[in-house]
């Protein structure tokens, strides 16, 4: 077993203990801290793969900007426990199974056609975040251009969604 | 060296993770955190095909993914303010107003 190995088996161990604690914790809070595990752990695979500035992005955009949102907005409303209603028969009976099955078919399909993949025989030659940067502003730089537009028109609809309604 | 096919599985188990978080929870704010669990997983299986390929193009559309990700989490966080402003609870099973 070669290290990089055991670092990916233990970060995937946290991936997955943080997304069923995500589950499991009653409290929203307590689900948001364990999303953040699951976001630095996958910012150490993205690291383990060679892609340092994903990882850096994942860190700062995900750990940092979204989920420091989301715990200012679970603070803000000041969400309490979930509450027990009756678990939906929707849910238990349809939902819970067909998401296992999807969760099967999903790991099958890359099990088998996963395998013929190669693996890059260079990584670190790769990921070199000039190269990321070159692409971004040639081969990509519509869809940059659209995102910085994207962002404009969430800022608005976020401000006209959550200002106070005034008195008519 | 890992396998690639390690990070696929390990990608389908979170989204997986995800889906069924998705479907379980009743809290409006832990199922939008689901919807991120699902485009990290997402973003995994991107970064790996794009290492195991030895191209960068997955590597810049995760970026892609991360930018309209935090878009919708700034609007979809409006509108959990809204819903809860409204209709003084965070859980779902009081949001139904389009059920028959």
């Amino acid at each position: 077993m070669t290290p990089a190995l055991i670092v990916f088996f233990v970060l995937a161990a946290l991936c997955v203990i943080g997304a069923l604690s995500l589950i499991l914790q009653k409290h929203p809070i307590h689900s948001a801290l364990s999303l953040i595990v699951v976001m630095v752990s996958l910012a150490g695979l993205y690291l383990l793969l060679g892609a340092e500035f994903v990882a850096a992005v994942q860190i700062i955009v995900y750990g940092g900007a979204i989920m420091v949102l989301f715990v200012f907005v679970i603070m803000l409303l000041n969400a309490s426990a979930e509450e027990h209603t009756s678990f939906s028969k929707l849910a238990k009976f349809g939902g819970l199974p067909l998401a296992l099955a999807l969760t099967g078919l999903l790991a099958a399909a890359m099990i088998r056609n996963g395998g013929a993949l190669p693996n890059s025989p260079n990584p670190d030659a790769l990921a070199s975040t000039s190269s990321i940067s070159m692409m971004l502003f040639s081969t990509f730089v519509y869809p940059f251009e659209l995102t910085s537009f994207l962002i404009l028109v969430a800022i608005m609809g976020a401000l006209v969604l959550a200002q106070r309604e005034k008195k008519a | 060296m890992v396998p690639t096919q390690y990070y696929l599985i390990l990608s389908a188990i979170l989204f997986g993770l995800g889906a069924v978080a998705f479907v379980v929870k009743r809290n409006i704010i832990t199922i939008f955190m689901s919807i991120e669990l699902m485009l990290n997983a997402v973003n995994l299986a991107f970064v790996a095909f794009s290492q195991a390929k030895g191209k960068l193009d997955g590597q810049v559309f995760v970026l892609f993914v991360i930018v309209v990700a935090a878009a919708e989490a700034a609007v979809g966080l409006g509108i959990i303010i809204l819903t809860a402003r409204n209709r003084r609870s965070l859980n779902i099973e009081r949001v139904d107003l389009l059920k028959l």
